[in-house]
């Protein structure tokens, strides 16, 4: 059973865990951070304390920056577990995870969400067939194993796309194309966005689409009606471009559309949630500190709202402090003063951010699949599917499982909930707000019975 | 499909019986992937092809069996000796 | 404020029960409205086990024995007509059902309950007790610490999920107006009721009957009902998909027709909290692997709790209002064993004629909520 209350346990190892947990340790609490991942860096520096320096150097400096983190976690108190997924967090902060498959509790005074971002489903035609990826998944190729695809189609939109895009070409590999969905509706919106200061990581961002032209890779930009043909596996590419039907050979599609934040857990724990029309997501709704809807729960970095790396870093720092306040670790005076330096630093990077949602907002087509697309990947439920069940009078998400068995599959609606949201809303005129999300169960990962089992005295 | 930047310390798991060369540090997924092999179960509802997706434990489309569990392969280190098989759909 | 629609039924609440009474209704040519409520609404019928269950049923009320054998021998027929009308397949199973012991005593006890069933039924209920080979023999993957079990041949099991979507659909087709708003308030007016929702629209009927589970005590009550019912927490477990390991279901253990095992049976009485709990879900798990250690390894993807209905008695309750006639109300916690005889039988009685099943040899009146007046 759970042992001693611990003061603040931190879920996930990304900057956010990261920050959060440096934080709270160096003031005196008592800190333990789990998390999935055999190191800590989480997705963005995933691979980083491998220390690889031939990858990490293909990488760039924005990736090798982490390492500044994963150190001076290394030297804290905190108690770090890796290779450990959290399954239940209750209403009580007693958190139950698994390690070297042995179920096991602890009980925190605040618990410290921080698991991060998911890339936001991009439900085309073929997108469940072996060879069709995100893109975000060849990124931890490369991090972690130093794998690469060859001849891959890049097809989507988003800063990650392009990152990507380019850290492929620098590693060598041919592009088969890059095919972009961004329009030219998002380059109008994205104008009134434009960040006055800290061009910096647009910079960057340029030199990524700069050195996809300088290659002279296939490059097709206002992409729409994606599909990915083959039977068994993925064989290509087909999208309209310019009023015609472009059609591309490759057996590895990448697929991006930018991220949302992964709510599983602040969902099971049915924590208030608001949707966010810039970032055409939901998010949990916390305060100034992180604070959710419930006083012990709090919410750190992109699994509060996307901000990036940088963003993510300086609010888990801000919301170890509001919680370190709250236990009478430190003063709210020594909260306000040590949070000013990242909040001014997020208030500075959030304009970039703004900027960057409108340009890569998705395209319309991403929330409007045509009826044959599969949206719940687990349970091969279709578009058409959940429209037919929208005019037996499905209004939520959690009525279209209990018709349909979407989202009920082993991932738990995480690349399909947004999208049934969507279709929901459309087909029943409603607001994504009004339409709502899956109510989240535990185990948020399944779990085996025998390890459950050994929880009952 | 997939081709490794660097070949080292290499050693071998097996997947449904068939050797598959890995390097330190990779997973499951990751060694299938270097070795041509996207494709590695069958759906339950359709018996479509299904391979590693998310690569971080997310979308349960890599899910392989080891010892009598189902697993996800793309959380899965690659070691010397592992028996990995192809997981059982329904109708098998 | 504006009057919508007349009808010659309201049903209330869009669960297994309203929608069983809707579709016998429909069935009848009445003409019928249902009111059903939001996405987040506590919801029995999407949290239930999915048995037609006979064994056990009716101890201590024979009557409900009766009724509960009445439905699951009508449960055929009325999973032909849903198929024809939607074209979707039930997975309907009546071959039989366990209850697995692991010790002896309970299952002698259980014997004894079912010995005095059959005799107060007239003989007629079969059933046999299976000793640790015989159960052995049907489930080649039952744990060694099962000592016996008692097989019912009237038991079965269903896909409730299908079930429930097949009724939504076939209703539909057949004519019934579902108005999708939360029921405030129901009122006495002329001949019939006026039934107002949150959206202060009113509707006119005839006859209205409640089947709104924990939902129908506040409109009850207005309409001369006691409704003394509670909402007892049952929790459930769903595997992953497997090759098929189990023959027959239990009342604890089956394996759905999409190949997860279903693990289930808890009971807590904790108000309208309806979260799952890891102390719960982990005896369950036990307990399961105990039954059949096959399950051991295999993956838990989601657990779940959610509310039944109980009565003080835990047996049904049919009751027409006697200060406001017209008005009926109906609770069970078996919805899905129970929805052939709610669809088959129960529209006579709310088309006056509760004679009917009376002459069927289950007095129909024992189901009065009267029974609990001291």
């Amino acid at each position: 059973m759970a042992t001693d209350d611990t003061d603040i346990v931190i879920i996930g190892g990304g900057p956010a865990g990261m920050s959060a947990a440096i934080c709270a340790a160096s003031h005196g609490a008592t800190v333990t951070l789990l998390d999935e991942q055999p190191t800590a860096g989480g997705q963005i520096y995933r691979g980083l304390s491998n220390g690889d320096n031939r990858i990490a150097g293909l990488l760039g400096k924005d990736y090798q920056y982490g390492k500044k983190l994963i150190d001076q976690l290394a030297r804290t108190t905190v108690q770090h577990l890796t290779n450990t997924t959290v399954w239940s967090v209750d209403e009580n902060a007693v958190i139950t995870y698994s390690k070297d498959h042995q179920a096991n509790r602890i009980a925190a005074k605040i618990v410290i969400i921080a698991t991060g971002a998911l890339e936001r489903p991009y439900p085309i035609p073929g997108w469940t067939l072996p060879g069709v990826m995100t893109a975000g998944a060849a990124q931890i190729l490369l991090k972690t194993s130093g794998i690469v695809p060859e001849q891959p189609v890049l097809a989507g939109t988003g800063p990650l796309l392009y990152t990507v895009a380019s850290q492929l070409l620098g590693a060598g590999v041919k592009i088969a194309a890059v095919v972009d969905t961004v329009t030219s509706k998002n380059h109008l919106r994205a104008a009134k966005q434009f960040p006055i200061t800290t061009p910096g990581p647009l910079l960057t961002g340029l030199s990524y689409l700069k050195k996809i032209k300088r290659t002279q890779t296939p490059y097709y930009k206002g992409a729409t009606q994606l599909k990915i043909t083959g039977d068994r596996s993925a064989n290509g590419i087909e999208f309209q471009h310019k009023g015609k039907v472009v059609s591309l050979r490759s057996n590895c599609i990448l697929l991006h559309q930018g991220v949302i934040p992964n709510t599983q857990l602040s969902r099971s724990l049915r924590l208030e949630h608001h949707w966010h029309s810039l970032q055409q997501c939901f998010h949990p709704s916390i305060d100034q500190w992180g604070k959710s809807s419930l006083d012990n729960i709090r919410i750190a970095g992109d699994g509060a709202k996307i901000g990036g790396a940088i963003i993510a870093e300086h609010h888990g720092t801000i919301t170890a402090l509001g919680a370190l306040a709250d236990l009478e670790k430190i003063t709210e005076q020594t909260r306000d003063k040590l949070a000013a330096l990242p909040l001014a630093a997020i208030h500075r990077l959030d304009r970039l951010r703004h900027f960057l949602d409108a340009l890569y907002a998705p395209p319309v087509h991403y929330a409007e699949p045509t009826d044959d697309t599969i949206i719940c990947r687990c349970e091969e439920v279709t578009a058409g599917d959940i429209r037919r069940y929208a005019k037996l009078g499905c209004v939520g998400p959690n009525q279209t499982k209990s018709f349909g068995r979407c989202g009920m599959g082993p991932c738990q609606g995480r690349y399909c909930s947004l999208t049934v949201t969507e279709i929901l809303a459309a087909e029943n005129k409603l607001s994504q707000d009004e339409v709502g999300a899956y109510r989240i169960r535990s185990p948020v990962k399944p779990v085996t019975l025998e390890e459950l089992a050994s929880l009952h005295d | 499909m997939f081709k490794r930047l660097h070949d080292d310390n290499t050693f071998v798991f097996t997947f449904d019986g068939t050797d598959i060369q890995a390097c330190k540090g990779e997973t499951v997924a990751a060694a299938l992937f270097a070795n041509g092999i996207a494709a590695l179960r069958k759906t339950h509802t359709s018996s479509s092809q299904r391979g590693p997706f998310c690569m971080m434990g997310a979308c349960y489309d890599c899910l392989v069996e080891v010892d009598g569990k189902t697993v996800q392969s793309c959380m899965l280190p690659a070691q010397p000796g592992l028996q990995v098989n192809r997981a059982k759909a329904q109708d098998e | 404020m504006t009057i919508r629609s007349e009808s010659e039924f309201a049903v209330v609440g869009g669960g297994v029960v309203g929608l069983s009474i809707a579709y016998g209704l429909l069935n009848k040519n009445k003409n019928v409205t249902l009111f059903d409520e939001g996405d987040l609404a506590l919801r029995a019928s999407r949290g239930n086990f999915g048995l037609v269950w006979v064994q056990g049923k009716g101890a201590g009320m024979p009557t409900y024995a009766k009724w509960t054998r009445a439905s699951a021998s009508r449960w055929q027929s009325l999973a032909r007509q849903l198929s024809n009308d939607t074209g979707w397949d039930l997975a309907l199973q009546q071959r039989g059902g366990y209850s697995i012991y692991l010790d002896e005593k309970s299952l002698e006890k259980k014997v004894a309950t079912l010995t005095e069933l059959k005799k107060q039924l007239g003989g007629d209920y079969p059933f046999e007790v299976l000793g640790h080979n015989a159960i052995k023999k049907e489930e080649p993957h039952i744990g060694k610490d099962v000592v016996g079990a008692v097989l019912h041949h009237e038991d079965g099991h269903l896909n409730p999920l299908v079930f429930l979507r097949s009724l939504v659909k076939a209703t539909q087709l057949r004519g019934l107006k579902v108005v999708q708003k939360k029921v405030t308030l129901i009122t006495p007016s002329g001949n019939g009721f006026t039934v107002q929702t949150t959206d202060q629209q009113q509707h006119l009927t005839e006859k209205v009957v409640l089947a709104s589970g924990l939902g129908t005590k506040a409109l009850g009550e207005t309409l001369g009902f006691k409704v003394p019912i509670r909402p007892q927490r049952g929790q459930v477990l769903i595997t992953e998909k497997m090759p098929p390991v189990i023959n027959r279901p239990s009342d604890e253990i089956r394996q759905v027709n999409e190949g997860g095992i279903q693990i289930g049976a808890s009971a807590e009485e904790c108000g309208f909290d309806d979260k799952e709990t890891i102390k719960t879900t982990a005896e369950l798990a036990s307990n399961a692997i105990k039954q059949y250690p096959i399950l051991a390894k295999a993956q838990l993807v989601r657990s779940w709790g959610a509310l039944r209905i109980m009565s003080p008695d835990g047996f049904p309750i049919y009751q027409q209002s006697t200060t406001c006639p017209g008005a009926y109300f109906a609770t069970c916690h078996s919805g899905i064993t129970l929805a052939a005889a709610h669809a088959q039988l129960l529209p006579q009685w709310l088309c006056g004629d509760g004679a009917a099943i009376t002459d069927l040899g289950i007095p129909f009146h024992d189901f009065s909520e009267n029974r609990f007046d001291v």
